[in-house]
């Protein structure tokens, strides 16, 4: 395995992806709105001096689970990206040369790998940091201090999201070599989502809580998980089968 | 170059390659020749390292296929054009073909100088900024035909370059494969053409899910028994046929004022037939010696494996 071809075979997708609007889109849509819309709701909410969403005492509990759409997004971006990248192949037939090069199944597969994880986590990252400016914009005047950062964010972003980035991108290798377009490979791709949606409603009902804890318990599941989507999808990324099975 | 032996690839049930022996030497052009689905693209996935055999064996430049040191390596010095072209389409040509130059680790100096010459060669360089997926099949097929030769490969591996092709394009691409051939490129080439093959191909074999015959364009032709005479005269009369017919000629036909037999040693029995025709007052412009087509023995061959 040599990493310069991997990366060789990503920044030949990141040139792909300049001239495809549609997945420029996919990675920068999700996190413009986390940003920009959570720092708008409690702005909305505190003029309105509506009370509740925003009173001081359950605030830093809201703030952790806005926190948690970040784990969200990091899990939605890569589906879109991973399965244009590879489905994307598929439909031009361009997968059959490169596969008669010297790179081997693992090169290409981290390389498709790579340009999926680099602009989700880029794009992630600023998000955050524009989301961490705005919440604290708006809620310091009732906090008294600062509440991002924090180490509970630091744990999201620095553990929770990178694993979550890589269980999408290997769920999107499975997926894209049985779907035949990129529309149906985004359809099925949106199934990783529901255990994310699932511990969300959890812990909006108290069961599981989102604050240091409860992220280091979420990452260790989802590493887990990476691992048996590891074994699966190097078995479905074979030259052969990609030949004479992904139809 | 290329060896195989017994090289057998069943699918499931289906033998798409049976027992397919055959032999390839360096530098020469390699015609592939057989009916649809008759295993050319299976064959040529197999000795690429991209699909596995399952029975056989088969070396490319004395590599093994079917291990992975030796898959490596021969894929290292192999160029493989598919019957698909498979371009990226999102990327300009220039970068299709220097993405390509950089997984085998040339040298910017050397990759930059190969693009620009093949693109040259194949007149694309003006287009070299535009993206793939812009370009007519023609374009495209020129372009996935320079991709595969930017690392200077061997060995050539080309499935039907000119299908789809305009007869101006398809000589481009044949002129181009003759100027390898020059530069002592070894290639294989799958075509439905037998024109085609017959005129820049040293080898032909005619595969039919078992590999029929290979040869020389002109053995092939040898293989198909019997020549064809045909005499061309100013008139042809009664007086002039009767004395033929005492010959025993095999196959004897006349139309109009030509006169059609076969031979099987035209240099021992026309003699004997011209002078018949001239004694019998004949006047004969013109004989002509045909052989059978590489058609006649592509035709022949393939409806007797059906
Ligand atoms: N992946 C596959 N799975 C099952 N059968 C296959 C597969 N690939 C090829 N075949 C079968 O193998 C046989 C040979 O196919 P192949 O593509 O090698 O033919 P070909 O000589 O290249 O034909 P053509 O001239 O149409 O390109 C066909 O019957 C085809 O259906
Ligand atoms: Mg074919």
């Amino acid at each position: 395995m040599r990493l310069s071809k991997a990366w060789l075979v990503a920044s030949r997708d990141f040139k792909i992806f300049r001239h495809q609007k549609n997945i420029l889109y996919s990675i920068i849509v999700f996190p413009v709105i986390i940003s920009v819309l959570f720092p708008a709701i409690l702005e909305f909410t505190q003029l309105r001096n509506s009370g509740g969403l925003a009173a001081v005492g359950v605030l830093p509990n809201l703030l952790n689970s806005f926190s948690f759409f970040f784990v969200i997004g990091a899990a939605y971006i890569p589906l879109g990206i991973a399965s244009y990248s590879i489905v994307g192949e598929k439909v031009e037939k361009s997968l059959e040369p490169l596969l008669a090069t010297p790179l081997t199944d693992g090169e290409i597969l981290l390389g498709k790998a790579i340009s999926a994880v680099l602009p989700t986590l880029a794009a992630m990252y600023a998000a955050s940091i524009v989301f961490m400016v705005g919440i604290d914009a708006t809620t310091v005047g009732r906090l008294g201090y600062n509440y991002f950062p924090n180490w509970t964010f630091g744990v999201l972003l620095l553990i929770v999201v990178p694993v979550a980035v890589v269980m999408s991108v290997l769920y999107s290798v499975i997926v894209s070599s049985r779907a035949n377009d990129v529309r149906s490979a985004n359809s099925y791709g949106i199934f990783i989502l529901f255990p994310l949606l699932a511990i969300y409603l959890l812990s909006e009902v108290g069961i599981i809580s989102l604050d240091i804890n409860g992220f280091l318990i979420i990452a260790g599941i989802l590493s887990a998980v990476d691992v048996a989507l590891y074994f699966v999808s190097t078995a479905a990324f074979q030259r052969e089968e990609i030949l004479t099975k992904w139809k | 170059m290329i060896e195989t032996e017994n090289l057998t690839k069943k699918f499931g049930n289906l033998t798409a390659v049976d027992n397919v022996t055959l032999r390839v030497n360096d530098g020469e052009v390699f015609g592939f020749l057989g009916p649809n689905g008759a295993g050319k693209t299976t064959t040529i996935r197999m000795l690429c390292c991209l699909i596995s055999k399952t029975s056989g064996s088969a070396t490319i430049g004395g590599y093994e296929i079917g291990n992975k040191e030796g898959s490596l390596k021969i894929r290292k010095i192999i160029g493989l054009v598919p019957d698909n072209v498979g371009l990226s389409e999102h990327l300009t040509a220039y970068d299709n073909l220097d993405f390509y130059g950089k997984i085998y680790d040339s040298s910017d100096a050397q990759r930059k100088e190969s693009i620009k010459r093949f693109l040259e060669m194949l007149g694309l360089w003006e287009k070299r900024n535009a993206l793939a997926g812009t370009f007519s099949k023609g374009m495209k097929q020129k372009l996935a035909i320079a991709r595969a030769l930017i690392h200077d490969p061997q060995v050539l591996f080309l499935d039907e370059p000119t299908a789809n092709l305009d007869p101006e394009s398809a000589k481009t691409v044949r002129e181009f494969i003759l100027e390898l051939k020059k530069e002592k490129k070894t290639i294989f080439l799958n075509t439905h053409n037998l024109d085609e093959a017959q005129r820049i191909c040293d080898k032909i074999g005619i595969l039919n899910t078992t590999l029929r015959v290979t040869g020389t364009p002109q053995d092939l032709e040898q293989e198909v028994k019997g020549k064809k005479t045909i005499v061309s005269l100013e008139q042809v009369n009664e007086k002039i046929l009767s004395a033929l017919k005492k010959l025993s000629l095999k196959n004897l036909t006349n139309e109009g004022n030509k006169i059609t037999f076969d031979v099987s040693d035209p240099d021992k029995e026309n003699w004997g037939a011209v002078e018949a025709m001239v004694l019998a007052g004949g006047h004969v412009n013109t004989v002509n010696v045909v052989g059978s087509s590489l058609e006649d023995v592509y035709l022949k061959l393939v409806r007797e494996s059906a």
